[in-house]
C-alpha cells in the first residue's frame, strides 16, 4: 500500500489546531484524566522553564523519501517546506553566539534540503562537540546523488542517528514502508564498512527505536542488548547506542491511535506511567527547535503543533539567548509522552 | 450497552484491590514486582512464561497485559505464539495423561 501524508490527503488532522482540540477534549475535558498542566502543578518542576540552551535542533524541511506510519512531522515526498540558505546563515550565527554543544539536524530527510551539504560544511567549522544528522538510512540508497553520504558524514565527523523500529523485516516495513528494512540494512553495513558504529570507533552511529504500535518502549538497555544480538547475528551490523523514544500522540501517530481505537487506552498508559524524575530531565529545558521557516519552538513536537515559544523572541530573526532563557515551556497533553516511564527525548530515555 | 463479566478498563483498576485489604494487597504487589525483576531468568523470559500461563489460566486481563508487555520488550509474534503453544501443549498433555488413569480403570474393571 502506498502511504500518503495527512497533508496530501487533506485530512483534518493535518491541522495542528484540530490535534490540540482532540488532546484537550474528551477524557481530559471530562476529568477522567488530569491535564498535563494539572498533573505537574504540585511538583517542584512547575512551571516548566527553559534553562541554559545546550542543544539546537534544526528542522531542515518536511520533505522525506519515506512516509512512516508514526511520523510526528507528517513528512513525505509531497511536503515542500524547506529551510532556505538565508535561514541557515542565521542558524550559523546563533551557533557562533551561543556555544551550544550539540547541533541536531532533522527533517523530513534533512539530506534532501538542496543546501544540506553546504550547511554541514559551514557548521562543522564551528567546533561543535556533537554534530548530529538524523538520517533515515534509506535516503543513502534512494538516489545516486546520495550514495556518497556515508563518506560525506565521515569527512565532517557527523554523529549519525538513524531510525530502526525492529530487527525484523516485517515490523520495520509495516511502520516505515515496503523495502525499508532491506535498504536500511544495506546502509548500516556501508556505514560499518567505513568505521561507523564499530566498537571503539569515534564515528558515532546510534539507532532510534520507536514502538511500532500503541505501546510504550520497554527498558532501553534491554532493548539495546536485543537489537545488538540480533543485528550482529543476522547481518553482522554494529552500532553504538539505542535510543528508545516514545511515540507522542500527535500527527500521523495520533491518526493511527484514533483509527485503531487505541487513543484513550494509550493516553491512560502515558498518564499512568507519569514519572516525576523524567519530568525533571525533559529535553525542552535545554533545547531549542528551529523550523524550516525560522520560527522557534521548545521542541520538534511543539513545532508540529505550531506552539511557538512563550517569549518576546519567537523567530530566529530576533534571536536573543537571554530573553529566551527561563521562558515558560509551552505544554499540552502530548507532553505526557516525554514523562512516561524512563522518559523520552531525542536522545532516548532521560533517567 | 452490553454488560459482560470482563471489562477491559477493569485491568487499570487492579491496584484498587488494596483499598479493601491494604496489607495483603501491598504484599501481593510487592511480591509480584519482585517476581518479574531480572534474576536467573531475564525479564524477557519471564514475560513469555507469563504469557503462556495467562492462556492456560484463561485470564483475558493477563493476556492483554502480557501481549503488551511482550511488544514493549521487542518480543516477536512468532515467539509469543510459540509460548502460547507451550502452554497449550502442557494443558492438553495434562488432559491426555489422565488417559492412563482411564486405561488403568478400564483394565481393572474388565474381565
Amino acid at each position: 500500500m502506498i502511504k500518503k501524508s495527512l497533508h496530501l490527503r487533506e485530512d483534518h488532522l493535518s491541522k495542528p489546531q484540530k490535534q490540540l482540540e482532540i488532546l484537550s477534549n474528551g477524557i481530559f475535558k471530562d476529568g477522567s484524566l488530569p491535564t498535563f498542566k494539572h498533573k505537574i502543578s504540585n511538583g517542584q518542576d512547575h512551571p516548566l522553564r527553559a534553562n541554559k540552551l545546550e542543544i539546537l535542533q534544526l528542522n531542515l524541511g518536511y520533505m522525506c523519501n519515506q512516509v512512516c506510519e508514526h511520523c510526528h512531522v507528517d513528512a513525505g515526498p509531497d511536503r515542500k517546506e524547506i529551510m532556505s540558505k538565508d535561514t541557515m546563515l542565521q542558524c550559523l550565527d546563533v551557533i557562533k553566539k551561543t556555544g551550544v554543544h550539540t547541533l541536531d539536524l532533522t527533517g523530513g530527510a534533512p539530506e534532501m534540503n538542496p543546501n544540506f551539504r553546504w550547511f554541514v560544511e559551514e557548521a562543522s567549522k564551528l567546533g561543535i562537540a556533537d554534530f548530529i544528522v538524523r538520517s533515515n538510512l534509506t535516503i543513502i540508497k534512494a538516489n545516486k546523488k546520495y550514495h556518497d553520504l556515508p563518506l560525506f558524514f565521515k569527512e565532517h565527523n557527523i554523529h549519525v542517528v538513524s531510525s530502526m523500529p525492529h530487527w525484523t523485516k516485517g515490523k520495520t516495513d509495516k511502520q516505515r514502508g515496503d523495502g525499508v528494512f532491506q535498504k536500511s540494512i544495506e546502509a548500516l553495513q556501508e556505514l560499518n564498512e567505513i568505521g561507523y558504529g564499530m566498537p571503539g570507533s569515534s564515528l558515532k552511529l546510534d539507532l532510534v527505536y520507536n514502538p511500532s504500535g500503541a505501546f510504550l518502549p520497554g527498558d532501553q538497555t534491554a532493548l539495546e542488548i536485543e537489537f545488538k544480538r540480533n543485528l550482529i547475528t543476522d547481518f553482522q551490523i554494529n552500532f553504538h547506542n539505542l535510543f528508545a523514544i516514545t511515540n507522542l500522540p500527535i500527527s500521523r501517530f495520533l491518526d493511527y491511535l484514533l483509527v485503531s481505537d487505541n487513543y484513550e487506552d494509550y493516553m491512560y498508559t502515558l498518564v499512568d506511567a507519569f514519572n516525576p524524575a523524567a519530568l525533571a530531565n525533559v529535553m525542552c529545558t535545554n533545547t531549542l527547535s528551529v523550523s524550516w521557516d525560522g520560527w522557534l519552538y521548545d521542541c520538534d513536537f511543539n513545532q508540529m503543533l505550531e506552539l511557538k515559544v512563550n517569549s518576546k523572541v519567537k523567530h530566529i530573526n530576533d534571536f536573543n539567548e537571554e530573553v529566551l532563557w527561563n521562558r515558560d515551556i509551552v505544554i499540552s497533553q502530548h507532553c505526557y509522552g516525554c514523562t512516561a516511564g524512563a522518559g523520552s527525548s531525542c536522545q532516548g530515555s532521560v533517567i | 450497552m452490553s454488560k459482560t463479566y470482563y471489562n477491559t478498563e477493569d485491568l487499570r483498576k487492579f491496584k484498587n484491590i488494596t483499598d479493601w485489604s491494604e496489607e495483603l494487597g501491598e504484599k501481593f504487589f510487592e511480591y509480584y514486582g519482585s517476581v518479574f525483576k531480572e534474576g536467573a531468568l531475564t525479564a524477557r523470559e519471564k514475560s513469555l512464561i507469563a504469557l503462556a500461563v495467562s492462556h492456560v489460566v484463561k485470564c483475558p486481563y493477563c493476556i492483554d497485559a502480557y501481549t503488551k508487555d511482550g511488544l514493549q520488550k521487542g518480543i516477536t509474534k512468532e515467539e509469543m505464539m510459540e509460548a502460547v503453544h507451550v502452554g497449550a501443549a502442557i494443558e492438553s498433555g495434562a488432559t491426555l495423561v489422565h488417559g492412563v488413569q482411564m486405561m488403568n480403570k478400564y483394565e481393572k474393571l474388565s474381565m
